[in-house]
């Protein structure tokens, strides 16, 4: 092993307090105009995300249909208070605001909590660790220019599990993480990518975002209750219910809005409530991963196999902690390195490897040029919701609620895919020239994934 | 302190030999537990059972913080209640023993590793990915 690539070990990088350069906490906002002040990790993130206030706040980078979300709510809450409040007050109980107000209070808490979060995302590897991890595949012996595995397998709990490689992190994925193309991150026991709520749902906010839902189905039904009894008790005594319309015209708004969301909410929350008691994710549940269709004997090796246990362990375990340290400060001489991480570790893959990486120097960097330079071509598509598809292909799936989409989806989950990897398939080909193997073939035998996050990687591994 | 100093004159000064990876074990499943079989470039540097008593300490540690134990159902039950809001003023269970092994790694790193020309980071640093072991060359610490 070549040590000349290597950097020397900057002190600031090390958990030792060494405070050279003296990083000025919070007193520069501003850290690009002068070089010489350290910057922030948050600053150099490979990933589609964006960060406010200093790092503290970070959404993805399509929010999707938070606002209308939160409008939506904001905007439900807002006319029960006004027009059905003072009736309901005046002839039933002022308990009624209060309940209200506090189920609001809760709901945009949650919401906001789910959005602002970091869903657990995995920081990408270190060149250094890449390198490593490329060594240790190509050990594995071919001399021929066959694509070496790109999975891994561990035993869990007596039960066999892929881990897969991610092209984008350059590092095998630990179980049940997934990399969500929309955000370009791996994220950690990945559930789903939400667009109502403009983010990913992983292991550090998926207890917000299952509050959420739960707290927002109180909220709706109970919206949706008072309005029904509003509009009763005014309707009583013969004078129709077009004339309580009429009088309470805000009523009218809300019903409709309370009657179209209320049962896909619930439906949602009951979904819910059956993946957390069997400790799965929407992504495994989607995927099949643990029902049985891909052999006997597969159970799902996370189930504490007690409905009790596997609710506190989802929704009452430590909170994690963020791994990716945005408000943490470069090492100076890293902040170069991580901006051309793509491009650079291509060019160090090319120094470590002897034969496979004059091909991979010459076939990368073309790739890389004439693909997206986030090497989004070769992230694989985990992610259930259509969303992608969404919004750049026309999708037959296309629905409105994340519950519809995961019913509908389980029947279509393999057509949204293929939108964008007959896309990102027809780029490399234009780039590469090279005849493509079908997508349904996976290219290299050694790496028969059920899933179709190997397709997307099937058409790329020819170049490794 | 130093030896602290040590430690810091042989970081700006020392070359990095190579660099070990300890990856995690997956065998429990997604608890953060590293693999503690002995890395073979460590050999010449320090003994196997040393090593392993380093990750294993760290992998009990970590079995400490994800623990699910009655105060951390308490601590949920609360956090929700609240709208997890306490979140944004408490620090958690998790976040102070992994203070607690910054100080272990430090401590380790001080007494055991860095008088054999070694670096443990700390995997927090990596995303809790890997246990990264930093070899120097053995010339800079024969000053």
């Amino acid at each position: 092993m070549t040590s000349c690539e290597y950097q020397q070990i900057d002190p600031q990088a090390l958990p030792t307090p060494t405070p050279a350069p003296p990083p000025h906490h919070g007193n520069d906002r501003d850290k690009r105009e002068e070089p010489k002040r350290p910057r922030r990790k948050w600053q150099v993130f490979p990933g589609k995300n964006r960060f406010y206030c200093d790092g503290r706040i970070m959404v993805a980078r399509q929010s999707g249909v938070l606002p209308l979300t939160l409008g939506l709510i904001v905007i439900t809450s807002g006319l029960f208070f006004i027009f059905d409040c003072p009736f309901l007050v005046k002839h039933l109980t002022s308990c009624i605001p209060v309940i209200g107000g506090g189920l609001f209070v809760f709901v945009v808490i949650t919401l906001l909590q789910t959005s602002l979060t970091d869903p657990g995302i995995l920081p990408r590897a270190t060149p250094d660790e890449a390198a490593d991890i490329e060594k240790q595949i190509d050990n594995t012996g071919n001399a021929s220019y066959r694509p070496p595995p790109r999975t891994k397998e561990v035993l869990i709990n007596q039960q066999v599990v892929k881990l897969k490689y991610c092209f984008s992190c350059k590092m095998f994925r630990p179980p049940r993480t997934s990399h969500c193309s929309l955000c370009d991150n791996c994220v950690e026991r990945f559930d789903h990518h939400c667009p109502w709520v403009g983010n990913c749902v992983g292991k550090r906010n998926y207890r917000f975002f299952y509050t959420f839902i739960v707290s927002l189905s109180f909220l709706t039904a109970f919206i949706f209750g008072c309005v029904t009894t509003h509009l009763a008790l005014r309707a009583q005594g013969g004078k129709g219910l077009v004339f309580a319309l009429q009088e309470s015209p805000g009523s009218a708004v809300e019903l409709v809005i309370c009657f179209f969301s209320v049962w896909s909410i619930l439906g949602l929350s009951g979904f819910h409530t059956y993946l957390v008691a069997s400790n799965l994710t929407t992504n495994e549940d989607i995927k099949g991963s643990w029902s049985g269709k891909s052999g006997e004997g597969v159970t799902n090796p996370y189930s504490h196999k007690n409905i009790f246990i596997n609710c506190c362990s989802v929704l009452c375990a430590p909170m994690p902690p963020s791994l990716i340290d945005r408000r943490g400060f470069l090492p100076t001489d890293e902040s170069v390195q991580t901006a051309g991480a793509g491009i650079g570790l291509a060019a160090k893959s090319e120094i470590n490897v002897g034969t496979k990486g004059l091909l991979e120097s010459a076939a990368l960097p073309a790739l890389l040029s004439t693909s997206c330079p986030q090497m989004k071509p070769q992230t694989a598509y985990t992610c259930p919701d259509s969303s992608p598809a969404v919004n750049s292909d026309p999708s037959p799936q296309l629905s409105t609620s994340c519950g519809a989409r995961h019913t509908a989806s389980s029947q279509g989950d393999t057509s949204p895919p293929r939108h964008t990897k007959t896309r990102s398939k027809k780029r490399k080909l234009a780039a590469l020239n090279i005849p493509n193997p079908s997508f349904d073939v996976p290219v290299s035998p050694t790496s028969p994934d059920a899933g179709p996050s190997s397709k997307a990687r099937g058409s790329f591994t020819p170049l490794h | 302190m130093a030896e602290t100093h040590s430690l810091q004159d042989m970081r700006q000064q020392a070359a990095v030999a190579a660099k070990v990876f300890i990856q995690r074990d997956y065998t429990k499943g997604t608890v953060c537990q590293f693999q503690t079989k002995f890395p073979s470039e460590l050999e010449t540097r320090i003994d196997k059972q040393q090593f392993e008593e380093t990750v294993q300490t760290l992998n009990n540690l970590y079995a400490e913080a994800e623990k699910l134990g009655s105060q951390s159902y308490v601590e949920g039950c609360l956090a929700c209640l609240t709208a997890y809001t306490i979140f944004l003023c408490m620090e958690t269970h998790y976040e102070k023993v992994l203070k607690k092994i910054a100080k272990y790694i430090q401590e380790q790193n001080d007494k055991i590793y860095a008088p054999r020309g070694l670096l443990l980071t700390d995997p927090i640093e990596r995303g809790l990915r890997v246990i990264e072991v930093t070899i120097f060359e053995d010339r800079s610490l024969t000053r």
